[in-house]
């Protein structure tokens, strides 16, 4: 793929994505979008650490609860306006992934164990910050409500919109600039053998904990933007593990190690959720709770039945499919 | 004329929201059955339900999906993340919000004119246990001195935790130790050996519905009898299937909570529709009940549905046609200054209302040993 | 500090919560050392189980410790088919795969309990639930201590099933080296779906002794599972006894940690634990080399 595509492909998804705030006046369905959008920027970061290093976390809320609660303590404790809190809360959560990843690693820490880690990591963060009164302990932290673009706060809901995608373009290009850069191929030599990378001189540890940084910073950034969409951060909502699932399964759904993966995940994630729950609402009036999730449970296990790399995976195959049936 | 209910039916929460739900159900069967919104030429409410699956990005999302289908108001959030985040997303469009039962005092106080809370917060509870607590030791000779605090580490228990620490010492009592726990917990042993080795004349316990049950069941097993075991916003000692389920355990705990006024006539007639659908009664259903029609005579009087208009109209309201025990409504800044909670104590396998003394059906039994 | 008869109690309470936990551990560790996967779908089958106890218990007043033989068979069946039925097919042996399909299962079970039993939290009424043992003046529920005897005899049957049965020899070759086992003739997919039936039958045993004393809702399986994974890594992935010392020694950490933290804070000694564990002596306290 020559440059200019390469870049042009992440480019031209988000003038497609920037377009449909013109094409609808549904509310419902911008507040999904940027609901969804959330959700692909972390699941971007998780996927640069994931998809391309091959270290599977499950405590990615460790970096978006940092990058949440800087945001709101350093508006609300420190004064600081929204714009200059930003970068400090994802270096802030860049540190932490930094900080675990130095620790996991030099521990020669991988698969499962990694995985275990991690999660243990953000929970720790999640009992302290349910305590501290920095946080707000467990009666939560409000960020006020100042509805001006110079606090990040919008009146219109596009506008938030269009600034998570603005969030989620940077992401991609970065993933995307990585993919391409040596630092990439060194990532990815990591993941298929780790050994035989070291083993051509790559220096596997320091890569992957440049890799960590990188992705929870990515994901801090996304932690930033739930905070300025709903304003209140409780330990449960930054640090709680539905976040390291969903940061998670996207990217394992729409294709991990690829650029566009996360946000395929995050959409079909989201959408098949929202999906269910509008048909069988309607079907039911509600009457029965979880049934809808029944339903969700099963597509996603059907989903992973037959798009088992998932759905780029299989987009790929069909194509390969198209070729030979042609052939 | 469609009315948003928001309860969270899945997830950790969803106990709560059923019977939340089940509340605002009655109610607008009830006033469909009386001829619906007189003003507006008998309109007849629907009900717009929204799931908030127990978090508050739940809660947002269905005030997106109720905005669209065109409610003119929202009812209920349960929690206080939740209404916190939802009446937030309602002020956008200033579609009223009346929080059910959220304690958080943060709700009412930022500025939002679209948000109302019908029922007590935390301030307003804590108060009045601490007033009645005082008086039942009063009237018994003084008898308990100290107190051990178990709370859940949650919003709701921890902050009265903290308000009950900063009051008790004022009212004479010696906290001798606060003890927080997770939930979900996994077991209560410890807490009871604590409490044990404490040997604490009062114990108050503010924890959901799960946690307390395994822990009174602890302390009933561990044969650990205080002078009262006295709850401020249990999910448990003023719950019929706790009281039913396990009656020697429940016996003669007290609980300061939200409670229907017994002296209406009303009361007894929701009471007997929420549990005709096999439910027990729990203080969820006259909130949520009270709320919907707080709404509906807002809107009666507005006659109109613009929004603005039900705003100023629930600001400006004296609905006394509730089944709370608050007297008419009146909003300062959201919160309705009527508010109180209610003592109850369990005797003879019932629950008995203890405090106010203008409508107890019992009087305390203290010290319990 | 506490008097010493407190803190035998902490102790024992412990080791009688830790029996529990090690159970469910135990299950865990066994499909993860032979299918070398991590189930998230453990903690929606220990709630399944809890509610099939309940269940026959309402519908016939079955006595818990009644249902566990035939509840631990049942579960054995319906893991078995689980596996060979569900994951097995739709994974095609891809471990992202597996982690998505049990996080399906998981989902699945939560809501159909959810939507059956509905949210209400319920327990079973039977008469020995409160009564107790004294030991020392110290009051011990009867029903928890007997849940550690029956944990320690099913830990001990299963090893020496692992250790001399034809099937347990079976499990042990695919968990070391999947391939040779191949070649040897043996077949791994059903040994897959053994392990598994094993690990959901542990969770029926570990259901049917909480039952008397605990309280069952859809959720409630979730606040075992954390726990049991940290177990499993400091007991050694894998490794029966190394998840029934771990699980012991976590409920005695966690025991004493909540009586001198509180119980919030507490639960920050277990993690503390388990990341010092995992950076300093990764294969687990108690595990062999990996």
């Amino acid at each position: 793929m020559s440059g200019a595509s390469a870049y042009g492909s992440v480019l031209a998804l988000a003038a497609g994505l920037g377009v449909l705030p013109v094409a609808t006046e549904s509310n419902v369905l911008l507040n999904f979008l940027v609901f969804m959008l959330i959700v692909s920027v972390a699941a971007t970061g998780w996927n640069l650490l994931g998809g391309y290093g091959g270290q599977f976390s499950f405590g990615h809320a460790a970096f978006f609860g940092t990058g949440a609660y800087g945001m709101a303590i350093l508006q609300e404790r420190a004064g600081l306006n929204a714009w200059a809190a930003l970068p400090i809360a994802i270096a802030l959560g860049a540190a932490v992934g930094a900080f675990i990843g130095a620790l996991a690693f030099r521990a020669r820490l991988r698969g499962s164990y990694f995985a275990l880690v991690t999660l243990a990591f953000a929970e720790v963060l999640r009992i302290l910050a349910n305590v501290l009164p920095i946080t707000g302990g467990a009666a939560g932290i409000l960020i006020r409500l100042r509805v001006d673009p110079w606090h990040f706060q919008f009146a219109d809901q596009r506008v938030l919109y269009w600034v998570a995608l603005g969030f989620l373009a940077g992401a991609l290009l970065l993933v995307r600039a990585i993919e391409r850069a040596r630092f990439g191929a060194w990532l990815v030599a990591v993941r298929e053998n780790e050994d035989a990378a070291r083993a051509l001189g790559v220096d596997a540890l320091a890569v992957k904990i440049a890799a960590i940084t990188l992705s929870a910073a990515i994901t801090a950034a996304a932690g930033c933007l739930y905070a300025q969409k709903f304003l209140y951060l409780d330990a449960a909502i930054a640090y709680g593990p539905w976040i390291s699932v969903e940061a998670l399964l996207a990217p394992v759904i729409g294709g991990a190690g690829t650029v566009f993966g996360p946000v395929l995940g995050a959409v079909v994630l989201l959408g098949l959720g929202e999906l269910t729950k509008a048909w069988i609402g309607d079907l039911t009036g509600g009457a029965v709770p979880g049934v809808d999730l029944v339903l969700f449970g099963v597509l996603l296990i059907l989903c992973v039945a037959f798009a088992p790399r998932g759905i780029i995976g299989l987009l790929f195959r069909l194509r390969v499919w198209a070729r030979w049936a042609r052939s | 004329m469609k009315i948003g209910i928001l309860q969270p039916v899945t997830g950790a929460l969803a106990q709560d929201g059923e019977h939340g739900r089940l509340g605002a159900e009655i109610a607008i069967e009830e006033i469909n059955a009386a001829g619906g919104i007189k003003s507006l030429g008998g309109a007849r409410l629907s009900m717009v339900f929204g799931d908030a699956r127990s978090n508050p990005e739940g809660g947002v999302a269905e005030v997106e999906r109720m905005q669209a289908e065109g409610v003119v108001a929202i009812i209920g959030g349960f929690a206080s993340p939740i209404a916190l985040a939802a009446s937030q997303a309602a002020a956008r469009y200033d579609i009223p919000y009346v929080v059910d039962v959220g304690v958080s005092d943060q709700i009412v106080q930022r500025g939002l004119r679209n948000t109302f809370r019908f029922g007590p917060g935390f301030g307003t509870v804590t108060k009045a246990a601490l007033d009645n607590l005082v008086a039942i030791n009063e009237a018994a000779g003084r008898p308990a001195r100290t107190v051990v605090i178990v709370h859940e580490d949650g919003l709701f228990g921890s902050g009265l935790a903290r308000l009950l620490n900063a009051q008790l010492p004022e009212r004479g009592f010696t906290v001798l130790e606060t003890i927080s726990h997770p939930t979900p917990s996994r077991d209560m042993s410890n807490v009871a050996l604590r409490i044990r080795a404490l040997n604490p004349d009062v114990l108050i316990p503010s924890s959901y519905y799960s946690e307390f049950v395994l822990l009174a069941r602890t302390l009933h097993q561990q044969r650990i009898k205080p002078k009262a075991i006295y709850a401020v916003l249990n999910g448990a000692a003023s719950n019929f299937r706790f009281v039913r389920e396990f009656p020697e355990a429940a016996n003669l705990i007290m609980d300061c909570n939200h409670w229907a006024d017994p002296r209406k006539a009303k009361t007894a007639e929701v009471r007997a529709k929420a549990e005709a659908t096999g439910r027990f009664w729990l203080y969820n259903i006259p909130l949520n009940y009270s709320c919907v029609r707080l709404v509906a005579d807002a809107i009666e009087r507005a006659g109109s549905t613009d929004r603005i208009r039900i705003i100023e109209a629930l600001a400006a309201s004296t609905f006394e046609d509730h089944i709370m025990p608050y007297g008419p409504t009146r909003f300062l800044n959201g919160q309705n200054q009527g508010a109180a909670p209610v003592n109850t104590q369990v005797q003879d396998r019932d629950i008995k209302v203890i405090f106010p003394r203008a409508f107890a059906n019992a009087t305390p039994i203290f010290p319990a040993v | 500090m506490y008097s010493p008869e407190i803190l035998f109690a902490a102790l024992l309470n412990g080791v009688m919560t830790g029996a529990i936990y090690a159970l469910i551990a135990v299950g865990l560790t066994l499909v993860y050392g032979v299918l070398h996967i991590i189930n998230f779908a453990h903690g929606a089958i220990l709630t399944a189980a809890m509610f099939a106890v309940y269940g026959l218990h309402a519908a016939w007043r079955v006595d818990p410790y009644l249902a566990l033989l035939p509840l631990t068979v049942g579960f054995f069946v319906l893991g078995y088919a689980v596996q060979q039925l569900i994951i097995g097919p739709a994974s095609r042996g891809d471990d992202g795969n597996i982690l998505l399909i049990t996080l399906g299962l998981a989902i699945i079970i939560e809501n159909a309990l959810l939507a059956v039993f509905r949210s209400d939290t319920r327990s079973v009424d039977v008469p020995y639930a409160f009564s107790v043992v004294e030991i020392g003046g110290l009051l011990f529920s009867l029903p928890r201590l007997l849940a550690v005897a029956v944990v320690i005899a099913v830990a001990l049957l299963l090893w020496l099933f692992l250790a001399y049965s034809r099937t347990g020899v079976a499990i042990r070759a695919v968990a070391k080296e999947k391939i040779g086992a191949e070649l040897c003739g043996i077949d791994v997919a059903r040994i897959y779906a053994v392990t598994f039936g094993l690990g959901a039958a542990c969770l029926a045993i570990a259901g049917s002794l909480l039952m008397p004393t605990y309280l069952v809702n859809p959720r409630v399986g979730n606040a075992f599972v954390l726990v049991a994974f940290t177990i499993v890594v400091l007991g050694g992935m894998g490794s029966v006894p190394g998840a029934l010392l771990g699980g012991l020694f976590i409920g005695v950490v966690e025991s004493f940690s909540g009586l001198f933290m509180g119980e919030s804070l507490g639960q920050i000694g277990i993690f503390l634990i388990f990341i010092l564990v995992l950076l300093v002596r990764p294969t687990g306290l108690f595990g062999a080399k990996a």
